[in-house]
């Protein structure tokens, strides 16, 4: 008989599947393969040549397939490719078909003109995504679907990056949002990520059909598919074959492409496939038992004294730390000896968590210990800390840095790995000089390395263990966790061991946070005294690639993952008054509390409350940027430039003709957050009427979300879209966007250009939105340090409306002024702004950014945080004229980065001002401003501050920049 | 805070050797040996393992593009290889002078240096006046033969592209390709470089006389950001990927760039309504070199190759597509080379480009939907570069598009 095989090799499992002479199905298999790839498929090749003894056509396809297909010589199809076989055969009325896969997404447009796309280098909406989601709810992916049907509501999840997804979720589940609910979110997340991200503007309509694992197991994922896209049974298509389908298509590719093998022919080909040496690998972690031993030996040294609850007497120390997953609980006696301790999850309650320890620890103690101080440090510091009457709360970093400092009194370096954050502290004369975190693009942590565990079938120690005395490590790169996933499937693929692979993934984590986080040149860097802690280095195959990457030893304390709430036990102790505050035994018996959350109304960044009634009728609210929604008073709240500069752009549009030319939309956006009023007077004098678009909400970006087309943009750029969308639903006859290589010169730098993307938005914008045409979108290419030539050029596009020259010559001169007016007015702003602060001895942030820094959106409501924690908020633009620029290390071109370079250099003279540098995800030109500012602060004894924003933000983490900046001040 | 750098002066040029990285292979081999002939000891770096990937992620900002982590990776790499002698070695980086990023990696490789080697020198090798050292200017006669360098090299490069996917005899192209790499070396050094009718009539019938079958592989563009297009060690040897799965590269030339660099002056004058000395140079050295071009065009055509672009084409297929004062990075080029290349029957295109590069966002992904409605056959597969996008990941897309070639062809 004969016989055509399609095998899919994808990046966790097999599948096979057989055709009879006459194309017929009569045989199909899936198993997972645990990276054992090539036994695997041998497996199910036996098996099959067992059951039908005969001649085969075969053909290989799926990611992981292709190096096994050349290595073999066996033929290969591609994946998408395959499954558009299969469609033909198998579903020949198919408009359009949705593949998931794991770490693939594709859509297929089969009717109306064919096309093709998959995800590009993100992997937001994939398998490995809601993987990554489910391991975060600490449920496997099975319990995520099962709890996403119980659903009742739906949250807005970043979908784009499991990083991003995870800021936006971990609140929801602190504020008590349900399992049930979040989960649907995620899944909704990734029907987002696909419809907008992946079809970009195409419309998935007609039948369609659903394909790949996550499409087919989970129920939750295939109904918000069919809601979202308003598809009915009949439309929306699942089929049986679905795990199976690519295979399917590999079978029709090999019955029409495949020679005739016998079952030795392929079998030997599988097994001499000669694997490609692509596998780059490094030296063992440990290359005897003896010298682990002695590694172990070194690392116990750096233990804490411990002491007997149950039979010591006295004073004792409390120590919390809040995490927010976790929850870290130390009680120390008088001489500093460990009493207890305790570490749990906390479920997003820490609350519940900390006053049932207490209950229990108030017993052990009984008359015998008195805790006379405490302090509390986290995400949960505040709640606690009025919860519980807490006597003292602290910034983490302060509480891990006092904890360090016992451990190794010259510490000049910390770094704690957790599951899911990384943090680092350098420390400079005894005080934290520079904080970083992770980022999205710099992930990798403990987390990571349990997902890997799990996904290759090991509980996570044995897997971990397994790196220590690996052969030959494989490089795995440090990009995002991804990345290395590919990474991983290329090891495998050529043949890497286990062993080898979490020696690897071991390595990665640390090289991630060394060259990612902390960006470190070299080792030397980092200092000479290092503090490791956090949970992910218990881990000893992570702490030895440490030393290792470093070529040093460092200090791992034996309480690596409680430093936080030892620190706080530590500062208590030290600040103690002899009392303490937290709440007592009798306190405790009737203490409870209600919870409720709000949506603060006070203003558009719409914070969400999070509202706690004790039973003795105090409140806390948390969850609030600034003190408004506290019930402050607006003259209580500290003033800030942002607010005058928004409503300088926004309230003040002049339009004074009473029969207009024609009304004109100018999109608040990039550029015309510094242009605006320039744009405004210009077409007022035309005699045109000024519409500008709404202020931006997350919405406005969903709204136009369809249209854009490169994922990896800035967040700033993608708002663009959405405020095009909206000044057309306005009614403007047209919108006004010009294209401006050049911004004005505002001397001294080498060049005045504007950013690739601030520069030419609009050309993309008129590229990718249907929408616009020639009539409704007026882009002319214009510089302005040529008011002559701008003229002439308005006159040129506006000919239509009637516009000539000479009118035009005349607007523009009266624009320029009004630009000129608003730049002033900014100075004058921030002068007042200065004398305020120093009247009152407060000291002042310079936030430093963009003019679009200014767009609620992008900026997150960060300087009223800034403004809660006492500083007078003013901008790079209100000081920027105060200075000359400085001599710089690299060339200075761009208009509004030169103003950044101008700040910094006024910040570094001045005692009383920090600036905080605002940088935009995915902006390539901040990786160079960055640096400089810095060097300018730093050359100066100043801490520089930088928070990275998004389309989602981490509240929590800059509040913990901005508060140990505040710490490091004072 | 400027710190003092090391600058080359004139007593290096015989004490120093200069390295330079290897963007063009072929184009870079004889720049090279004209600058040697011009009395500098340079010398084409090409250490291409993991550890100029690790150099990089260490020395430069990982969020900056993966052409300036691959540049100064490899400097780093060589200068810590022990090859070198290290206060006799000066490195060599390009310098575009636009509003794009790259005009900033010379002084991200000084970063790179301060610590370990402040006494290296860079040199910064720019046509636009951004920054001079004593010791390295471009007499007339090295810019003639840098010029004939980039004539040859994009001769060669369209040849050799023409002719290996079809030689019956495998290894001929390349042996060809290592002959006239030699005669126009021996002929830098000997004299003779600059007869290009000559030169041009043996590069020419050379690779006519290789041995080829039938031309009817399917073509693929490859276009992009000018250091991953070209460079193999950046884009994993994309050509080389494309010929074994039985495809035929094409590459546009460098001269294009270099035109491109050169109409942007002249364009911004027309865009903003000015002119000066820059604008009236420009405009006539642009005269000039597109005539010596074409020339070269049509000698190409009579041998039955396809011949190279015509820059006139590619700035009208621009002003269809996007607006030529788009001038950032590769800017409106890439946007025309995809519109020529789908328009002269190569459909099928690889779009190079570093992840998140900045002007490709517009360029090149911003506009690719513009081209397909222009040519609705192009099949456009837009591919990511940095340190850790693996293989697998772009082979897989690169495969899919291929898969769309075949079916296409069905059709």
């Amino acid at each position: 008989m004969k016989y055509s095989i399609g095998v899919d090799v994808g990046s966790t499992t097999v599948k096979s599947v057989v055709l009879s002479e006459d194309y017929e199905i009569i045989y199909s298999v899936y198993t997972r393969h645990f990276s054992k790839v090539r036994e695997a498929v041998l497996e199910q090749l036996k098996k099959i040549f067992e059951k039908y003894e005969g001649e085969y056509k075969i053909s290989i396809t799926g990611s992981a397939g292709l190096g096994l297909s050349s290595a073999s010589e066996l033929p290969f199809v591609q994946e998408v490719y395959s499954a558009s076989l299969a469609i033909k055969n198998l579903y020949p009325d198919a408009d359009c078909a949705v593949e998931l896969g794991g770490e693939d997404a594709k859509i297929l447009f089969l009717t109306g003109g064919t096309e093709q796309r998959m995800n590009g280098s993100c992997a937001g909406g994939t398998g490995a995504f809601i993987d990554q989601m489910a391991t975060l709810l600490k449920v496997s992916g099975d319990e995520l679907d099962w709890l996403a049907l119980k659903a009742e509501k739906k949250y807005p999840i970043a979908s784009r990056c499991g990083v991003f997804a995870k800021s936006d979720i971990q609140p929801l589940l602190n504020q008590g949002a349900s399992l049930p609910d979040v989960s649907a979110s995620i899944f909704q997340a990734v029907v987002d990520q696909t419809v907008a991200g992946l079809a970009q503007g195409r419309k998935i309509e007609g039948k369609v059909l659903f394909l790949g694992g996550p499409l087919h197991f989970y129920k939750a994922l295939q109904n918000a598919f069919k809601e979202t896209l308003q598809l009915d049974d009949e439309h929306a298509v699942f089929p049986e074959l679905a795990p199976c389908f690519m295979a399917y298509g590999s079978a029709v590719y090999a019955s029409k492409n495949s020679d005739f093998y016998s079952h030795e022919e392929i079998i030997n080909k599988i097994e001499n496939a000669k694997q490609a040496s692509g596998v780059i690998s490094f030296n063992p972690l440990f290359d005897t038992e003896d010298e682990y031993e002695a590694f172990l030996e070194r690392h116990s040294k750096a233990d804490v004294e411990r002491a007997d609850i149950a039979s010591y007497e006295g004073n004792a120390y409390l120590g919390v730390d809040a995490g927010s997953t976790t929850t870290k609980i130390v009680l120390l006696s008088e001489d500093r000896k460990l009493l207890f301790s305790h570490y749990t999850e906390n479920s997003g309650k820490p609350l519940d968590v900390v006053s049932l320890k207490l209950r229990e620890l108030y017993d052990i103690m009984g008359d015998r210990i008195k805790i006379v101080a405490s302090a509390v440090t986290g995400y949960g510091e505040e709640l606690l800390k009025s919860g519980l009457k807490i006597d003292f709360g602290i910034v983490e970093t302060v509480a891990h840095f006092t904890a360090a400092l016992s451990f190794c009194p010259d510490v000049d370096f910390i770094i704690d790995i957790g599951g899911q954050d990384i943090k680092c502290f350098k420390i400079k004369n005894k005080a934290i000089d520079n904080i970083m975190l992770n980022e999205a693009c710099s992930s990798g942590c403990g987390s990571f390395i349990q997902t890997f565990a799990n996904a290759l079938g090991y509980p996570v120690d044995k897997f971990s263990k397994l790196g220590l005395f690996a052969k030959n490590p494989v490089e795995l790169g440090s990009r995002c966790t991804v990345f290395m996933n590919s990474a991983v499937k290329q090891a495998q693929k050529d043949g890497a061991s286990i062993e080898d692979i979490s020696a690897g993934i071991s390595s990665s984590v640390v090289k991630n946070a060394i060259y990612k986080v902390i960006r470190a040149k070299s080792p030397d860097e980092l200092g000479k005294h290092i503090v490791v802690q956090g949970g992910t280095f218990l881990n000893d195959a992570v702490l030895r690639s440490f030393e290792r990457e470093l070529g040093i030893n460092v200090i791992r304390p034996s309480i690596s993952g409680l430093m936080g709430a030892y620190g706080a036990a530590l500062y208590a102790m030290k600040k103690s008054k002899g009392v303490s505050t937290l709440i007592t035994k009798q306190e405790l018996e009737d203490f409870s509390y209600k919870s409720a959350t709000v949506t603060c109304k006070g203003c558009t960044a719409h914070c969400s409350l999070n509202v706690l009634t004790f039973a003795d009728g105090r409140r806390l609210v948390s969850g609030n940027r600034c003190e408004k929604g506290l019930g402050k008073k607006e003259s209580e709240i500290l003033p800030d430039i942002f607010a005058f500069k928004y409503s300088y752009l926004t309230d003040n549009i002049i339009n004074t003709n009473e029969n207009p030319r024609a009304t004109v939309g100018l999109p608040l956006c990039l550029g015309y957050y510094d242009q605006m009023p320039m744009w405004n007077v210009i077409f007022n004098e035309l005699g045109f009427k000024t519409v500008i678009s709404d202020m931006s909400t997350r919405k406005t970006f969903v709204y136009g979300q369809h249209t854009i087309p490169s994922d990896t943009v800035c967040y700033p750029a993608k708002l663009a879209h959405g405020h095009i969308l909206n000044l057309l639903d306005k009614g403007v006859d047209f919108v006004f966007y010009p294209c401006e290589s050049y911004n004005i010169d505002e001397g001294d730098s080498d060049n005045h250009y504007n950013c690739p993307v601030v520069a030419y938005y609009p050309e993309l914008l008129k590229a990718n939105m249907s929408v616009l045409n020639e009539d409704n979108f007026i882009y002319p290419y214009i510089d302005l340090n040529r008011p002559d030539n701008v003229s002439s050029l308005l006159a040129i596009s506006l000919a239509k409306y009637g516009v000539t020259l000479k009118e035009a010559k005349r607007a523009v001169a009266k624009g320029y002024e009004a630009l000129e007016k608003y730049h002033k007015a900014i100075e004058e702003n921030g002068k007042e702004l200065i004398e305020y602060a120093r009247e009152r001895n407060l000291p002042i942030a310079v936030l430093a950014g963009r003019p679009y820094h200014l767009d609620p959106e992008i900026n997150h409501g960060v300087q009223k945080l800034i403004s809660a924690l006492g500083m007078v908020t003013i901008s790079e633009d209100a000081i920027s004229n105060l200075t000359k620029p400085p001599k710089l290390n690299v060339l200075n071109q761009w208009t509004f980065h030169s103003r950044m370079y101008r700040a910094a250099a006024y910040v570094a003279e001045q005692k009383d001002m920090h600036l905080v540098q605002l940088v935009s995800f995915g902006c390539g030109i901040d990786a160079i401003t960055t640096d400089e500012i810095r060097d300018i602060l730093e050359k100066n004894g100043k801490i520089y501050t930088q928070l990275k924003i998004d389309e989602i933000s981490n509240l929590g983490a800059i509040k913990i920049r901005l508060r140990s900046l505040l710490a490091a001040i004072e | 805070m400027e710190k003092q750098h090391a600058k080359f002066t004139k007593e290096m040029r015989s004490t120093h050797k200069i390295l330079i990285p290897d963007m063009l292979p072929i184009h870079l081999k004889l720049l090279a040996a004209v600058m040697r002939k011009n009395g500098y000891n340079v010398e084409l770096l090409q250490n291409s393992s993991r550890a100029v990937i690790d150099e990089g992620l260490k020395n430069v900002h990982n969020d900056t593009c993966y052409p300036a982590l691959l540049v100064i990776g490899q400097f780093m790499d060589a200068l810590k290889s022990g090859n070198y002698d290290l206060d006799k070695t000066a490195l060599m980086i390009t310098q575009t002078g636009g509003g794009c990023r790259a005009s900033n990696y010379i002084h991200l490789l000084r970063k790179a240096l301060e610590a370990e080697y402040p006494q290296i020198p860079v040199i910064s090798f720019n046509f636009s006046n951004t920054e001079s050292s004593d010791g390295f200017k471009f007499t007339l006669s090295m810019v003639f033969g840098m010029l004939n360098a980039v004539f040859y090299g994009d001769l060669m490069m369209a040849l050799y592209n023409q002719c290996k996917p079809y030689e019956k005899n495998e290894g001929e192209s390349d042996k060809v390709l290592d002959d006239c790499q030699a005669m126009l070396a021996d002929k830098i050094v000997n004299g003779g470089f600059g007869k290009r009718n000559k030169n041009y009539k043996y590069i020419l019938n050379a690779f006519s006389k290789i041995e080829r079958t039938e031309r009817n592989k399917p073509r693929v563009g490859i276009v992009g950001e000018i250091y991953v297009k070209y460079s193999p060690l950046a884009n994993n040897n994309l050509e080389k990927f494309l010929l074994k799965e039985g495809c035929e590269p094409v590459v546009p030339g460098l001269m294009d760039y270099l035109l491109y660099c050169i109409i942007n002056n002249v364009n911004d004058g027309k865009l903003y309504g000015f002119k000066n000395k820059m604008t009236r140079l420009s405009a006539i050295l642009y005269k000039i070199l597109i005539k010596m071009y074409r020339k070269l065009v049509k000698r190409v055509e009579q041998y039955g190759f396809n011949g190279m672009h015509d820059f006139e084409e590619l700035r009208k297929e621009a002003d269809e597509l996007i607006n030529q004062g788009v001038k950032m990075g590769e800017g409106w080029l890439i946007t025309a080379e995809m519109g020529c290349l789908a328009s002269s029957g190569t459909e099928n295109i690889v779009c190079t480009q570093p992840f998140g590069c900045l002007p490709n966002h517009i360029v090149a992904k911003g506009m690719s939907r513009r081209v397909k409605e222009k040519y609705p056959d192009a099949n456009i597969v837009a591919i990511d570069y940095d340190p850790s996008a693996t293989n697998v990941n772009q082979e897989n897309r690169l495969k899919l598009m291929i898969a769309n070639i075949k079916d296409n062809a069905k059709l």
